[in-house]
């Protein structure tokens, strides 16, 4: 029944999506704007890492990506709210689980669906990456998309307002952008800052990917990037399904 | 037969202000096949009270059985048994109408193929057939109220609760919206219980009706009944037996109930 109610819901966002192709087209433009006006100045720069800059920066624009994209996700609960949407399915025996999977897989789908596009505008800009590593990129893209998606739907199901919502969500994600290192390797800056840095999951998830696009599998960053992704979207996962489970704001 | 039955049923809310309680204690049963109209002042409790009839909200207090089944214990055999059109409806306007009655199906666990079945059905009884490829942003006000009863009728509901179904339609719109609801209990043998603010409404459709104020039951019985005893006579206008009841005009201290 789950696994039933789940495509359901799924199948419903995600047409829902495919017919606003404009807004689909939108979420690219972000990271492709830092792909053209940024990554050129950071091609002859000294960033420590191995391989080019692009290595360096798409990895980053990805999460980043998934970052921004999926912790606003929940702004679509609270239309879906006032047109009384979510009231309509929830008098429905519908597995309230299903209500929030189905909506963060259609996230993460269109969030790897953009993470493509993104990869081969990089590509033609000069980033050189194994297949492997752009893989892993994308299946990390994923697992971020669903943690804050679900996070981020709770949420909207505990507030009334647009007008609250939009100004905490960026309150937490703008710190979290800079916090992480997605535009430049932590490890380039002070100690403190570095340190800091490291209580931010997002920086154990663009490490990782970072390692990846370099081609490097085995390494300390890697399982703690996933190790972290993982318990992150298990965490997420569940304090969303508590969440719709519950909710009854 | 009573197919929906309360006992102190209570919901309080916590706020930052102090908790707040919408719904202090209600007491009501509801037998099969009744039209049953639930009136009182805004702010009464009304809407809260059908919220938590339908499993939305979890009461504070108080027990409830609907259809037979314990709001608390089964929550998911009253969803199986009733069907709740909120207020502000509860369908997306960028999507078709077909494709939402569809998925409304589904979501009532029908086969693809049913679920497809169920919509033409619908849309047929409902006088929706023509429109089924439009947006449901694109309906008039009638036909998007006759949408959302459609929806709530899709498993053919026990239940109907109706949450102020009228409120916005023209007079022509709210007439055909009563014969559709005297046809269901009529036709399928539906309970509906309706909340409304309309007293012509209450009059016309209820075969009784339920006052509520401030959370409690203040009055029930048949709009006749209620008039005589509460309005002087069986002649006295709706209107004035419910400001006589909800104690919101001057009126004589032994017709005013106590718990106002």
């Amino acid at each position: 029944m789950l696994f039933h109610d789940t495509a359901l819901v799924y199948g419903r966002y995600l047409r829902q999506s495919l017919r606003s192709r404009f807004a689909l087209l939108f979420g690219v433009l972000m990271p492709l704007l830092y792909l053209l006006f940024f990554g050129p100045l950071l091609t002859d720069l000294p960033l420590g890492g191995r391989g080019s800059s692009w290595q360096l920066l798409v990895p980053g624009l990805l999460l980043q990506l998934g970052l921004f994209g999926a912790s606003f996700a929940g702004f679509s609960v609270i239309i879906e709210k006032g047109q009384g949407v979510i009231e309509r399915m929830r008098v429905t025996p519908v597995s309230r689980l299903a209500l929030l999977l189905g909506r963060v897989l259609r996230d993460a789908t269109l969030f790897v669906l953009q993470a493509v596009l993104l990869v081969l505008a990089a590509m033609a800009m000069g980033l050189r990456a194994p297949l492997p590593g752009v893989l892993i990129g994308f299946a990390f893209v994923a697992l971020l998309t669903v943690s804050l998606g679900a996070l981020s739907y709770a949420l909207a199901m505990k507030v009334d307002t647009p007008q609250v919502f939009g100004p905490t969500i960026n309150a937490l994600t703008m710190p979290s952008m800079l916090l992480s290192g997605l535009l430049l390797p932590m490890s380039l800056g002070p100690a403190w800052l570095d340190a800091l840095s490291h209580l931010m999951p997002f920086r154990y998830l663009v490490d990782a990917v970072r390692d990846a696009y370099a081609g490097s599998y085995a390494t300390a960053h890697m399982l703690y990037g996933v190790l972290v992704a993982v318990g992150f979207s298990v965490l997420a996962v569940a304090v969303g399904t508590r969440v719709f489970r519950t909710a009854g704001a | 037969m009573a197919i929906i039955s309360t006992a102190g049923l209570a919901r309080t809310f916590r706020t930052k202000h102090g908790p707040v309680e919408a719904v202090r204690g209600i007491d009501l049963t509801v037998r099969e096949g009744e039209i049953l109209g639930f009136l009182g002042p805004n702010g009464a409790g009304k809407t809260t009270t059908l919220r938590m009839l339908t499993t939305l909200l979890a009461p504070t207090g108080g027990a409830a059985t609907v259809a037979g089944c314990d709001l608390a214990a089964d929550p998911a055999g009253v969803r199986r048994a009733c069907g709740y059109v909120a207020q502000s409806g509860g369908v997306d306007p960028q999507t078709g109408v077909r494709e939402e009655l569809v998925t409304q199906g589904r979501l009532y666990r029908l086969t693809r193929a049913r679920a497809a079945e169920r919509a033409e059905e619908l849309a047929q009884d409902l006088g929706l057939a023509g429109l089924l490829d439009r947006r449901c942003g694109a309906l008039s006000g009638g036909q998007r109220r006759r949408l959302d009863i459609a929806m709530a009728l899709t498993h053919r509901p026990k239940v109907l609760f109706l949450d102020e179904p009228t409120t916005g339609l023209d007079p022509g719109s709210r007439a055909a919206l009563w014969e559709l609801v005297r046809r269901l209990r009529d036709e399928h043998g539906t309970t509906v219980f309706l909340t409304t603010h309309y007293l012509d409404e209450a009059d016309a459709l209820s075969d009784r009706l339920v006052i509520v104020d401030r959370g409690v039951v203040v009055a029930e019985g048949t709009p006749g009944a209620l008039k005589l005893e509460y309005g002087g006579s069986p002649d006295a206008s709706l209107q004035d037996t419910f400001l006589a009841i909800t104690g919101r005009d001057a009126t004589p201290a032994e017709q005013t109930p106590v718990a106002v």
